[in-house]
């Protein structure tokens, strides 16, 4: 067992004005350093919301939230930012920036109000960049990065942080294929061998099977299954979750889940109707 | 290293032109010995209580203007915004307008009126901008902006159309903006409004930077994002005042002079605000020369001088945003 970073209790989290139904319902559950858990579920059940709560960015309606034995939202911003590299859903900077300079905001929380970084900063941002790959691309404009390289930017900012908990929200939404696994790869990686905490919010469900230690099924803001892979990923989850017909096969040890085709008869069915 | 010696020998050399140009031709050498105290008393009068509050004056409120205009920009991510632009000058401008009509009197109640009309503005303008959803829309926030002006710009006229003629010239020369009334008090009112804002933007500079990600990536990296917002609100705010309070209503310094020196130094706030301050007094100074020189006798109000500036780097500004 490792030191526990985040830990909520019967967490709840209502939007204001929104529907009676919570966005998180009682979720508890605890995160330690050194492991790589995954929050999965459909679009809506809640995972980025929980996720916001960890972070301390939302204030729980109801229950507690502890980040570092801390409630999340009693943290300064600016001291949580020493602790967690985030690597959000959305970002789009409004003015143009050099990948050198993106790298550097996240030295940030540990530099003072005035003055330049030190040459430990300058240090700490060299070994970012080097770490995921991208010290070529130091000098570029981020705008004119690909997709799969500002991922890795985005990430080699948040290990700039040094931080002792890393998150990632749908972090590799928009990827391709090599791409998305790079970043899943390197996220894994960097968990290990920090010792850091690491929280992927995704909903690709069979890669976080592969690359997370344990997951956490969301469900209409409820925490359906929460454990090891394959503890949790079952058919009958899966298909409560997702709403939709799938077959379970495994690879290297670890379920993986075939979505079917409604029309085709039998188990994974491929129909060669052709469309 | 280079662009800061550059920038710093301008600032100097438009602050001695300031003190040069003017009704009495004075040469560069007179003005010299005029500010050692030599020479003739009548242009050393003209040099120290005349010309020199009002160059100082001009290139104060130009630094504060790009500064307000640099911090607006961050804050709602958008390169058009400008404390005239968003509204805040007209806002402040109406408060002022009021205080002189009514003779709500001495140098201090002025700004003050101004401060209440900025914050008002400011205050307005978000409110309308939040009208289409709770999500900020910086096109929106900027319609929102211009509008205020307007409605703020129409009070102005209606006071004055109802007011008796000798405050109706009083709120009038105001109103055209201008550094004729410079002197030693009014740059003293200046400053002891200025000074505070300034000190806390700068310090901010990070968090500035931070911004430009959005709020939420912003706060991940360690800005306290709502009182960062507050705090610039009521910066701005008070900068735009004190500037409108002692020199009217002057446009677009807050645009153009970020603009040039985010193509020169970059985007950093570190740098990019103290750089602005500087080209803003600069442009300030130059555009108060050109204003009391271009028709002299006649004299212009320097906010036209800025607008004929400003209005085509406007354009090309929008020409770009909207790509």
């Amino acid at each position: 067992m490792g030191e526990v970073i985040f830990e909520t209790r019967n967490a709840v989290y209502r939007y204001p004005g929104g529907p009676e139904i919570p966005a998180v319902a009682a979720v508890t559950l605890s995160i330690d350093a050194g492991e790589l858990v995954a929050i999965v579920g459909p679009n809506g059940s809640g995972k980025t919301t929980l996720l916001r709560l960890l972070l301390g960015t939302l204030q729980p309606s109801d229950g507690e939230v502890l980040a570092f034995g801390r409630r999340a939202t009693e943290w300064k911003r600016r001291d949580l930012a020493q602790r967690i590299g985030v690597v959000s859903q959305r970002e789009e900077a409004a003015f143009p920036l050099r990948v050198k300079q993106a790298v550097m905001f996240g030295r940030y929380p540990h530099l003072g109000p005035l003055g330049a970084p030190s040459a430990g900063d300058i240090a700490a941002v060299d070994r970012a960049l080097e770490r995921c790959d991208v010290a070529h691309l130091g000098d570029r404009w981020i705008a004119t990065l690909s997709g799969g390289e500002w991922q890795r930017v985005r990430v080699a900012r948040a290990l700039a942080q040094e931080p002792r908990a890393l998150a990632l929200d749908e972090a590799t939404a928009s990827l391709d294929i090599r791409h998305e696994m790079e970043v899943f790869e390197l996220t894994a990686q960097l968990v290990r061998e920090n010792r850091l905490a690491g929280v992927l919010v995704t909903h690709h469900v069979n890669l976080a099977a592969r690359f997370a230690d344990r997951l956490i099924v969301m469900h209409r803001g409820s925490a359906r299954a929460t454990g090891s892979p394959s503890e949790v990923l079952t058919r009958d989850v899966l298909e409560e979750v997702f709403q939709w017909p799938v077959a379970m096969t495994e690879w290297e040890g670890v379920p993986q889940y075939v979505a079917l085709r409604r029309r085709s008869g039998g188990e994974g069915g491929e129909g060669g109707e052709g469309d | 290293m280079i662009r800061w010696i550059g920038l710093s020998a301008a600032a100097a050399a438009v602050l001695l032109l300031g003190l040069a140009v003017g009704p009495a031709d004075l040469s560069l050498i007179a003005v010299w010995q005029a500010l050692l105290g030599r020479g003739e008393h009548s242009t050393i009068a003209i040099v120290r209580d005349l010309r020199m509050p009002r160059a100082l004056l001009a290139f104060f409120v130009g630094g504060s203007l790009a500064v307000t205009g640099a911090a607006l920009q961050a804050l709602v991510r958008n390169p058009l915004a400008d404390p005239y632009l968003l509204g805040l000058s007209g806002g402040a401008g109406l408060g002022a307008v009021a205080a002189i009509v009514f003779k709500v009197g001495g140098v201090w109640a002025v700004p003050i009126a101004a401060l209440v009309g900025a914050l008002l503005a400011i205050a307005l303008v978000y409110r309308l901008a939040l009208v289409s959803g709770a999500v900020l829309d910086a096109r929106v926030l900027l319609l929102s902006g211009v509008v205020v002006g307007a409605f703020a710009a129409s009070l102005m006229g209606a006071i004055i159309a109802i007011s008796p003629a000798p405050e109706v010239r009083n709120a009038l020369l105001w109103l055209l903006g201008g550094f004729d009334a410079a002197s030693w008090t009014a740059l003293g009112v200046f400053a002891a409004y200025a000074v505070l804002p300034l000190a806390v933007i700068y310090r901010q500079n990070r968090p500035l930077d931070l911004l430009s990600l959005g709020e939420e990536p912003a706060a991940f990296l360690g800005a306290d994002v709502e009182r960062l917002k507050r705090v610039l609100y009521v910066a701005a705010s008070l900068l735009t005042a004190a500037a409108v309070s002692v020199s009217g209503i002057i446009g677009f310094v807050g645009l153009v002079v970020p603009h040039a020196i985010r193509l020169l130094w970059g985007h950093l706030h570190r740098s990019l605000l103290p750089a602005a301050f500087l080209l803003g007094g600069v442009l300030l100074v130059v555009a108060d020369a050109i204003a009391r020189t271009a028709f002299a006798p006649l004299s212009l109000p320097v906010g036209v001088v800025t607008a004929i500036i400003g209005v085509p780097v406007f354009v090309l500004l929008v020409r770009r945003w909207a790509k």
